[in-house]
C-alpha cells in the first residue's frame, strides 16, 4: 500500500523541484498546502494587528469618561470593525493557516486533498478585507451596527453597507471551500493504517470544525442576503411594516453564530490536545473521550442558539430550554478540561514557551467558560445582557482561549517548518507579559459589565472610571507585547540554533518524523502507520 | 499507481459533490427558515403577531366575573412624520364582550401621506385570544396634508386567554409606507 502517490498531479517539471520557485508568482500560483499554510498565517498576523489597533483606539478613548478622541459614529464603526476583522481575519485564517500546515504533516498525506482550490480560498480573503476595509474611507463611514448585523439598525448603514454584505459573502465563500478541501483531505488521503480513531486530535478537532462551516456559512450567507434584499430590493423578511420581524434576524444569525464561536474555539482544543502530551511526556488521558466530547460539543451547538437573545421576549418554556441545552454544554467541555489535567498528572512536566500558553489556555478559558454558564441561566442573564460582563466573557474564551492557542501551536510547531529553534527567552517573556497584560485588560471588565456598564458606548458614567483606566493599561500592555511575539516569529524564520527532528523531547506523531525544516515536497511516499 | 491515483481522484470528486450539496441545502434551509419563523408564530402566537388576521365575530358567553386590563401604547416608527397616540391608554373588559376604543393620527407635513400601522400584543401567548373585529391596522390609511383622523378598532378578548394573564397591552406601530418598502 505505502506506494508513491500524489494528488497534485505535478508536472513533469513541478515534479523535479524539490525546491519552491521564487519570485512573487510563488506566492500568487502556489498549490503547495505548506506555502498556502504560511500564506494564511501571515494574513491572519496582519489583520491581527489592525483589529489590535482598533482595540487599542477603542480602549484609548475609554480610559476616561466624556468624549477625547474619536466621535461616536466612529467608535461604533471601530467596534463593528474590531469584531469582524478578529473573527473573520485574524482567528478563523490562523487556524485555517494551521490546518493546512500540519493536517497532511499529521495524517502522512502529500499535500491538500484539492490544493488549486486551496489557492484560491486564500486569495479571495485579502481582497475580501480589503473591500471592507476600504469601506472606512467611503462617504459615512463603515458599518457602525456592530458585527451582529442586527436589522433595523445595520439597514441604517450608509454607501458601506452592499460592501459589507459582499465581503461577508466573500469571506464565506473562502471557509466554505476551506472546509471542503480539509474535510476532502483527512477522508481520503490518509496514510494507510491512519484510521479514524489514530487521528491526532488536532485533525479530528479541525474535521469537525469543517463540518460546522459547511453548515453554518451557508445561513449566514443567507442571513445577509436577506439584509440585501431588505435594503435594496423592497424585501421585508426583517421589515415590521411589510410584515417582517427583526428578531427572526436575531433567530438566523445565532443559528448561524453560535456554531461560529465554536468553529473558533474547537481547532484550539485540538491544539492544546497536542501540546499538553508533549511537555507532559505523557500520552493524552482519555482520546477516545476527547474525539466524543468535541463531536457533543458541536451538536450541542445547533440547538443553544436563542442564549444569545434571552431578553427579546420569548416565552418561559423557551427561556428553560435554552437555558438548559445550554448548561449542557459545560458537561463535555468539563470532560476536556479534566483530561487536560489528569494528562498533566504526574507527568514529567517542563515549561517551554508552548507549554506555558497551553497551560495558561486551560486556566483562562476555563475561567471564560465559568462567566458563561452565569450568563446561561436567564433570569440573571436580563441583568448581565448587553454589558461588559458579556465583553469580558467572550474575550476570555477568545483571547487567553483562541488566540492563545494559535500562539502556543505556532510556537510549537514554527521549529518543524523553520527549522530554527524559537527564542525561548523572548518566547516566556512574551507569555508573561500577555498573561498578565490579557488579565489586567479583561478582568475588571466583569466588575464594569455587573456593576451595569453597558457594552459599545463611547462614553459611560462617572464610577466606572478607575476600572476602565485599568482595562486600557491592561490593552496597552497586551497590544504592545505581540511586537515580540512578531519579532521573535521574524528572528526564528531567518536564522537561530537548528532544530532537531524530533524538536521537543516529548513530541510524538508523524510531522516530528520528517526533518526539520520540513522539506517543501513531504510524504510524497505515505507512510505506514502500525 | 494509476489505478490508485484515480481511485483518490473519484473519492474527492464524491466529497466535494456532496459537500456542495450540502452547502447548497444550507443556503436553501436559512431562506426556508423565513417561512417557518411565520408559520411557528402563527401557530404558537409567540411574537405577538396579531396584523392581518380578521375574525368573524362569532357568540361566545360573556365572561362577568373576570376583569382584565387593557393597556394600548401607539409609537412611531423612525421618523415619521405623524402625531400618533390612544385616544384612551387603559380599559378595564371583561372576556366574551365587544369593545370599541380609538387611535388619533395627525399628519404632521404639508403633502398626503399614507401609512400603515402594524399591531403587535404582549405577553406573546395571549396574542391569539386578542381578536380584533374591526381594526385601522387592517388597511393603508390615507391622509390629507395637516388631516387629524380618530381610527377605531374593535376588538374581544377570548374567555379562553390563560387565566395568569391579567393585563394584555396592545401596540400599534405607524409606518409610514413609501419608505419602508411597501
Amino acid at each position: 500500500m505505502s506506494m508513491a502517490y500524489s494528488p497534485t498531479a505535478p508536472g513533469p517539471d513541478e515534479s523535479a523541484h524539490a525546491r519552491p520557485p521564487r519570485g512573487l508568482g510563488r506566492w500568487l500560483l502556489t498549490t503547495n498546502h505548506k506555502d498556502i499554510g504560511t500564506l494564511y498565517l501571515l494574513f491572519s498576523l496582519l489583520m491581527f494587528f489592525v483589529g489590535g489597533s482598533f482595540a487599542l483606539l477603542i480602549r484609548a478613548e475609554l480610559f476616561q469618561p466624556g468624549l477625547q478622541l474619536v466621535n461616536p459614529h466612529f467608535f461604533n464603526q471601530l467596534t463593528t470593525l474590531h469584531a469582524l476583522v478578529m473573527i473573520f481575519g485574524a482567528v478563523m485564517p490562523a487556524f485555517v493557516g494551521l490546518a493546512n500546515w500540519q493536517i497532511p504533516l499529521m495524517i502522512g498525506a502529500p499535500d491538500m486533498a484539492l490544493p488549486r482550490m486551496n489557492n484560491w480560498s486564500f486569495w479571495i480573503l485579502p481582497f475580501a478585507f480589503a473591500l471592507l476595509l476600504s469601506t472606512l474611507f467611503l462617504p459615512g463611514g463603515g458599518p457602525a451596527g456592530g458585527w451582529t448585523l442586527y436589522p433595523p439598525l445595520a439597514l441604517q448603514t450608509g454607501e458601506a453597507f452592499p460592501f459589507v454584505i459582499l465581503a461577508i459573502h466573500m469571506m464565506g465563500v473562502s471557509s466554505i471551500m476551506g472546509a471542503i478541501n480539509v474535510i476532502a483531505t483527512i477522508l481520503n488521503l490518509r496514510a494507510p493504517g491512519m484510521t479514524l480513531m489514530k487521528m491526532p486530535l488536532f485533525v479530528w478537532t479541525w474535521l469537525i470544525t469543517a463540518f460546522l462551516l459547511i453548515a453554518v456559512m451557508p445561513v449566514l450567507a443567507g442571513a445577509v442576503t436577506m439584509l440585501l434584499a431588505d435594503k435594496y430590493f423592497g424585501a421585508s423578511f426583517f421589515n415590521a411594516a411589510g410584515g417582517g420581524d427583526p428578531v427572526m434576524f436575531q433567530h438566523i444569525f445565532w443559528f448561524f453564530g453560535h456554531p461560529e464561536v465554536y468553529i473558533m474555539i474547537l481547532p484550539a482544543f485540538g491544539i492544546i490536545s497536542q501540546i499538553i502530551p508533549t511537555f507532559a511526556r505523557k500520552p493524552l488521558f482519555g482520546y477516545a473521550s476527547m474525539v466524543y466530547a468535541t463531536a457533543s460539543i458541536a451538536f450541542l451547538s445547533f440547538i443553544v442558539w436563542a442564549h444569545h437573545m434571552f431578553t427579546v421576549g420569548m416565552p418561559l418554556a423557551g427561556e428553560l430550554f435554552f437555558m438548559y441545552s445550554t448548561m449542557l454544554i459545560a458537561v463535555p467541555t468539563g470532560v476536556k478540561v479534566f483530561n487536560w489535567v489528569a494528562t498533566m498528572w504526574r507527568g514529567s512536566m517542563t515549561f517551554e514557551t508552548p507549554m506555558l500558553f497551553a497551560i495558561a489556555f486551560v486556566i483562562l478559558f476555563t475561567i471564560g467558560g465559568f462567566s458563561g454558564l452565569m450568563l446561561a441561566i436567564a433570569p440573571a442573564d436580563f441583568q448581565y445582557h448587553d454589558t461588559y460582563f458579556v465583553v469580558a466573557h467572550f474575550h476570555y474564551v477568545l483571547v487567553p482561549g483562541a488566540v492563545f492557542s494559535i500562539m502556543a501551536g505556532v510556537y510549537y510547531w514554527l521549529p518543524k517548518w523553520t527549522g530554527h529553534r524559537i527564542n525561548e527567552r523572548l518566547g516566556r517573556l512574551h507569555f508573561w507579559l500577555s498573561v498578565v497584560g490579557v488579565n489586567v485588560l479583561f478582568f475588571p471588565q466583569h466588575f464594569l459589565g455587573l456593576a451595569g456598564m453597558p457594552r459599545r458606548i463611547p462614553d459611560y458614567a462617572l464610577q466606572f472610571t478607575e476600572f476602565n483606566m485599568i482595562s486600557t493599561l491592561g490593552a496597552f500592555l497586551f497590544g504592545f507585547s505581540q511586537l515580540l511575539f512578531l519579532y521573535n516569529v521574524i528572528q526564528t524564520i531567518r536564522s537561530g540554533e537548528q532544530a532537531t527532528d524530533q524538536v521537543w523531547e516529548g513530541a510524538q506523531g508523524l510531522e516530528w518524523t520528517l526533518p526539520s525544516p520540513t522539506p517543501y515536497h513531504t510524504f510524497a511516499t505515505a507512510p505506514v502507520v502500525r | 499507481m494509476e489505478t490508485q491515483k484515480s481511485q483518490v481522484l473519484s473519492a474527492n470528486r464524491r466529497v466535494v459533490h456532496r459537500l456542495l450539496l450540502a452547502v447548497a441545502a444550507m443556503f436553501a434551509f436559512g431562506f426556508a427558515l423565513a417561512p417557518l419563523y411565520d408559520v411557528l408564530c402563527q401557530i404558537t402566537g409567540l411574537n405577538g403577531k396579531t396584523g392581518g388576521r380578521v375574525v368573524v365575530a362569532r357568540p361566545v358567553a360573556v365572561d362577568e366575573t373576570r376583569t382584565v386590563t387593557v393597556e394600548f401604547v401607539a409609537s412611531l416608527n423612525a421618523a415619521a412624520p405623524w402625531e400618533f397616540a390612544p385616544k384612551v391608554t387603559r380599559m378595564a373588559v371583561h372576556p366574551g364582550q365587544y369593545y370599541q376604543t380609538q387611535f388619533l393620527a395627525r399628519n404632521l407635513t404639508g403633502q398626503a401621506l399614507t401609512g400603515q400601522a402594524v399591531p403587535s400584543v404582549t405577553p406573546g401567548p395571549a396574542a391569539r385570544h386578542f381578536q380584533k373585529i374591526e381594526c385601522f391596522c387592517f388597511n393603508r390609511q390615507m391622509f390629507q396634508p395637516g388631516e387629524t383622523r380618530a381610527m377605531p378598532v374593535t376588538f374581544m378578548i377570548d374567555p379562553e386567554l390563560p387565566p395568569e394573564v391579567r393585563t394584555v397591552t396592545l401596540s400599534y406601530t405607524f409606518f409610514k409606507l413609501d419608505d419602508a418598502g411597501g
